[in-house]
């Protein structure tokens, strides 16, 4: 019997061994490879956000079903996965990773990225940099520096463009504003918030009257990440930035002093403060969450009677936003060089989007042109007017948010930031509830990281 | 005498104060046990923002339009369904069929590897998914089955549970004599197991095939490492999916309202056939 | 019916065993054997993903094992796992037998038994994820429990359920007790059913109690489904996963106080960590064998 049982075993680990010979491989030494000629266009995303502005704006594409589409006689097939569990990179590793043997109608030629995570992909070859489609430095002029810094390889190379831009504001709510600061008008609110000492300072105020300065701890998180002065990783290292050690500390007084919760971002509890019966006083967002994501249109909500106001707040972040990759071997170059170019520079199409899907597009003199109140928009009377935002009051932000975006530096993007972000803000949550000190929540965030990314040590 | 039937007449009270005090538990208990599908359903009629204000009690007007929303979207939600109920389904088929068979393999007959072959299954038996996983994937990778429906239903003929309650329920309810006039009857082992063994396993069969169902049906786990392709998701992928929808289409009233759709077919066959699950239940474990 | 003949006969089909048994292992190696096998092979290398790049597979021998044995996660997630198994299981089983005694007392002529037999099984159709949601909402610091307990009077301000070791543990065992209880009931009313009648019979006569009943005579003889019952919840209960990963978006807070063996496992697998995974599936692999040999040897000794 004990002989049967190795016996099989055996045969089995074998077949193992041939299995496990042929594992990924990196692209180290691999050459970029781009051609033309493809009969199929395979594009790889998380959501329809993409797929629905090129069905509405890119010129000639038809759709065929929810998944297909066709752009002259090239195919266009969307391959959606979710990005819950991280199911989206997976499937995407394996993809890229097995592009090379991949049949010609099977290879991924465009992808998508978000900031989190770009760096994994900018820095490898499985990203081909956009010049090697003959995209050139001057067709991407009119982009905001960030989205640039965001997906440029270590070597220099641009490896992704992007069509909006997501600076944000700290969205405040008017009524509050003027019983506990006097005043709803931005620029005097703004005096209230220009720092983080001020800000503080305010949201105490904001307690003595009853109201909780953020939903949460983490809305905060972004303008500190957004502002660090080093990498998460530094030589392999786990290094946590100053400026992260400060949102800690500032985060961890408020929550003690009540002034804020340690809520996640997007649960019941934290958007409870969208509605006239909330008792917040700001949120941190950039352009798409100020309409939508705030429930506008709702009864009760905040929002919907235009009770919300912008200010710049102490610092400049962006939150959000989405990269076009074009693939390592893709097999049609050309096709994808267009759809980059228009869906991303050609100046009718960013304009279009910012008037039916209020995006804020990454092209400098668009929305300048917008925030200056050069170009105009319909209202509802068909009258043209300066752009504005109902649900801030009739307030005009574009100007703070073009501000925004000039400011947000990237410099200090790594590789690792999706991980270490989302385990620095899990890991803190414990300290801030209470449930841990300091040490023990650090300990808790090097190990979690560590289990994310087993190359790493602290 | 007094003193007996005071007695009696206490006991007769004990009796109602008991039964009312199980009919208050069973209350409570099955409050506890159907709240969960009526809050379902009352969120599946509220709007995404109305959601977001939290729970209430009281439906919304918002059904049509989520309803509207997930099928007129572009989730292949016609897909999604016939997916799930072809992998649940035949999941279901071949599970209890292919484990009734190895299960009489163990019952009627006697061979050398019998005692083998079943404390191997039983120490199988309780291996985690998640356990093999990683393997299940490279190997499916390998044998180009990745985005098909296969690997999802041809591992459910091996599945060691299953053989476990029909091997009880066989040893309580599958006398061997019936098989032997068969074979007195000149009836082949094959023809045997298929026209005899298998009418009499029904209510085991129907118990499993339930509960192979559903777990198939709910599956996310490894759907999720296989399939790709929109023809070929599962209901919960499409789940999913909706939950990562982008910012201007994140709507949970959908969410909801997809939740509910793909819970209803998992009911209505449920209560179709809980008498035999009731009954079945009890045959298979009386003779543990 | 002699011995020899029914030998004779018994050969000539004993083939048969082994062709019933061909689907069964044929599809077992294929689909379970190689995985399991790639995985024990995998815990033996240093092999992982770092963003996209492949680190191994280099052989570093037991290496995985000893860093699984001497970090010492394990046992405080193996720890967490029993914790909040127990605290399930305890409340399920008591449920289970006072339903189950009273579904099978004749003398309590309870109506509507069938629904209720149908009810409790209920909640095990709905998805655990779906479940989960439902429980967050439910008890989120604005939500209707909470809204509930203050409006009462019993809290003056929101108790944040999952920021708490305690009661985020009670939660994932109230979840698990309410999707199996119906199960655990089910199972243990047929053992009452299959309880000789006449035993009752002759306890009344001797003027027993309901309650001396229960104990001095279904408690014994349902003993055996019971170990059954027991040692078949508890595999389970090793493989909590669903429940707990989504209540607490995969993070097991506070301080992991609820992370289970298979939520740390996933997030070996997730990152691709073949080799640490490959050592830590092994470690459950023992552990899960070793419990199910002892329900093996539990019904075996039942046969006897």
């Amino acid at each position: 019997m004990k002989k049967k049982i190795m016996s099989t075993i055996l045969v089995a680990s074998t077949l193992v061994t041939v299995l496990t010979g042929c594992g990924g491989q990196t692209a180290d030494g691999g050459k970029v490879s781009v051609s033309d000629g493809g009969k199929v266009l395979n594009i790889a995303c998380w959501n329809e956000e993409f797929k629905s502005r090129v069905e509405d704006h890119y010129p000639g594409y038809q759709i065929v079903d929810a998944t297909t589409g066709t752009i002259g006689d090239v195919t266009v097939k969307w391959n959606i996965t979710p990005n819950e569990n991280n199911a989206y990179q997976n499937k995407l590793d394996e993809n890229l990773l097995n592009q090379a043997s991949a049949a010609a109608d099977d290879k991924i030629d465009i992808f998508l990225i978000e900031a989190d995570y770009a760096l994994k992909y900018v820095d490898t070859e499985y990203a081909v940099p956009v010049s090697a489609l003959g995209i050139t430095d001057a067709d991407l002029a009119n982009q905001y520096q960030y989205t640039k810094d965001v997906v440029t390889d270590s070597d220099g190379n641009i490896k992704g463009v992007s069509w909006q831009g997501c600076p944000g504001v700290l969205i405040y709510r008017r009524d509050i504003a003027k019983e506990v600061l006097g005043s709803d008008d931005p620029g005097t609110v703004q005096g209230y918030l220009s720092d983080w000492d001020k800000f503080s300072e305010t949201a105490a105020k904001m307690q003595a009257a009853g109201y909780y300065m953020m939903s949460s701890a983490n809305d905060s998180y972004r303008v500190y990440s957004n502002n660090v002065t080093s990498q998460w990783v530094v030589d392999g290292k786990i290094n946590i930035d100053d400026n992260l050690m400060a949102w800690v500390e500032d985060s961890k007084a408020m929550v003690d002093a009540g002034q804020t919760n340690t809520y996640d971002l997007w649960s019941n509890d934290w958007s409870a403060g969208f509605f006239e019966d909330g008792k917040v006083f700001c949120y941190f967002g950039p352009a798409w969450f100020i309409d939508f994501s705030m429930s506008a249109g709702t009864e009760g909500a905040v929002a919907t009677n235009g009770g919300w106001g912008a200010a710049e707040g102490p610092q400049g972040f962006f939150w959000g936003g989405t990269w076009i990759c074009a693939a390592n071997g893709t097999d049609n170059s050309s096709l994808v060089k267009d759809i980059i170019l228009q869906m991303t520079t050609n100046k009718e199409i960013m304009t279009d989007i910012v008037v039916a899907d209020n995006d804020f597009v990454n092209n400098k003199p668009s929305m300048e042109a917008l925030a200056s109140g050069e170009q105009k928009i319909k209202d509802e009377s068909g009258k043209e007017v300066e752009y504005f935002s109902k649900v801030l009051g009739g307030q005009n932000p574009l100007p703070m948010f073009c501000a925004g975006a000039e400011k947000v530096d990237l410099s200090n993007q790594g590789a690792y930031d999706q991980g270490c972000n989302e385990e620095f803000q899990k890991a803190m949550k414990n300290y801030f509830d209470g449930n841990a000190t300091l040490e023990a929540a650090l300990e808790l965030f090097y190990k979690a990281v560590e289990e994310k990314y087993p190359g790493l040590t602290h | 005498m007094a003193n007996n039937s005071g007695q009696h007449l206490k006991k007769g009270m004990n009796i109602h104060v008991r039964r009312a005090l199980a009919y208050v538990i069973l209350a409570i208990i099955s409050f506890l046990c159907l709240c969960w599908f009526y809050i379902l359903v009352i969120n599946a009629t509220r709007s995404h923002a109305d959601l977001q204000r939290g729970f209430t009690p009281i439906p919304s007007n918002f059904l049509a339009k989520n309803m509207n929303g997930v099928l007129h979207g572009t989730l292949p939600v016609f897909y999604g369904l016939m997916n799930s109920l072809i992998v649940s389904s035949l999941s279901a088929v071949l599970c209890t069929y292919f484990s009734s068979m190895t299960a009489y393999a163990i019952h009627a007959y006697d061979f050398r590897l019998k005692k083998f072959m079943f404390t191997f299954i039983l120490m199988i038996m309780m291996i985690p998914t998640q356990v093999t996983a990683l393997g299940f994937v490279q190997l499916v990778d390998k044998m180009g089955l990745m985005d098909t429906l296969i690997p999802l239903i041809v591992p459910a003929i091996a599945a060691p549970i299953t053989f476990f309650y029909m091997k009880q329920y066989m040893e309580s309810a599958l006398p061997l004599a019936i098989v032997e006039s068969a074979r007195i009857d000149g009836a082949g082992e094959f023809k045997t197991f298929n026209t005899i063994v298998i009418p009499m396993m029904k209510p085991a069969i129907a118990v499993q095939a339930i509960f192979t169902f559903v777990s198939s049906w709910n599956n996310y786990f490894t759907p999720a490492l296989i399939l790709n392709s929109d023809k070929r998701k599962t209901l919960p992928i499409l789940i999913a999916q909706l939950r990562s929808a982008d910012f201007l289409k994140f709507d949970m009233g959908q969410v909801y309202v997809m939740v509910a759709f793909s819970i209803l077919p998992v009911v209505v066959i449920y209560l179709l056939l809980s008498k035999f699950i009731v009954q079945g239940v009890a045959m298979g474990s009386v003779k543990g | 019916m002699s011995g020899k003949i029914k030998r004779g006969k018994v050969v000539s089909y004993n083939k048969w065993g082994y062709i019933f048994l061909i689907p069964f292992v044929l599809v077992y190696i294929v689909f379970q054997l190689i995985p399991l096998v790639t995985t024990i092979y995998n815990s033996f290398f240093e092999n992982y993903r770092q963003g996209l790049m492949q680190v191994g597979p280099n052989f570093i021998g037991f290496d995985n094992y000893k860093t699984v044995l001497t970090n010492g996660d394990m046992w405080v997630y193996a720890q967490n796992t029993f914790i909040m198994w127990i605290l399930g299981f305890v409340p399920q089983i008591i449920v289970s037998l006072l339903l189950g005694a009273w579904f099978s007392d004749t003398r309590m002529r309870l109506k509507g038994t069938r629904f209720f037999k149908t009810v409790i099984y209920l909640p095990n159709l709905i998805m655990a994820s779906a479940f989960s949601m439902l429980f967050f909402t439910l008890f989120s610091d604005g939500g209707p429990i909470n809204s509930i307990l203050m409006q009462t009077g019993i809290l003056d301000s929101p108790y944040s359920f999952l920021s708490h070791a305690g009661s985020a543990r009670g939660l994932v065992a109230f979840m698990n007790f309410i999707m199996w209880f119906g199960n655990t009931t089910i199972l243990l009313m047929a053992g009452m059913m299959g309880i000789d009648t006449a035993l009752f019979e002759a306890a009344e006569v001797d003027g027993a109690t309901s309650t001396q009943v229960f104990f001095r005579i279904t408690l014994p003889l349902l003993k055996p489904i019971l170990i059954y019952v027991m040692i078949t919840s508890l595999i389970g209960g090793l493989q909590m996963f669903d429940v707990p990963q989504i209540l607490t978006n995969g993070t097991g807070d506070p301080m992991r106080s609820s992370m289970t063996l298979i939520m740390y496992l996933n997030k070996h697998l997730f990152s691709k960590n073949y080799g640490l995974a490959g050592a830590l599936s092994v470690f459950l692999f023992i552990i899960t064998a070793a419990l199910s040999m002892l329900v093996y040897r539990f019904s075996n000794r039942k046969e006897a």
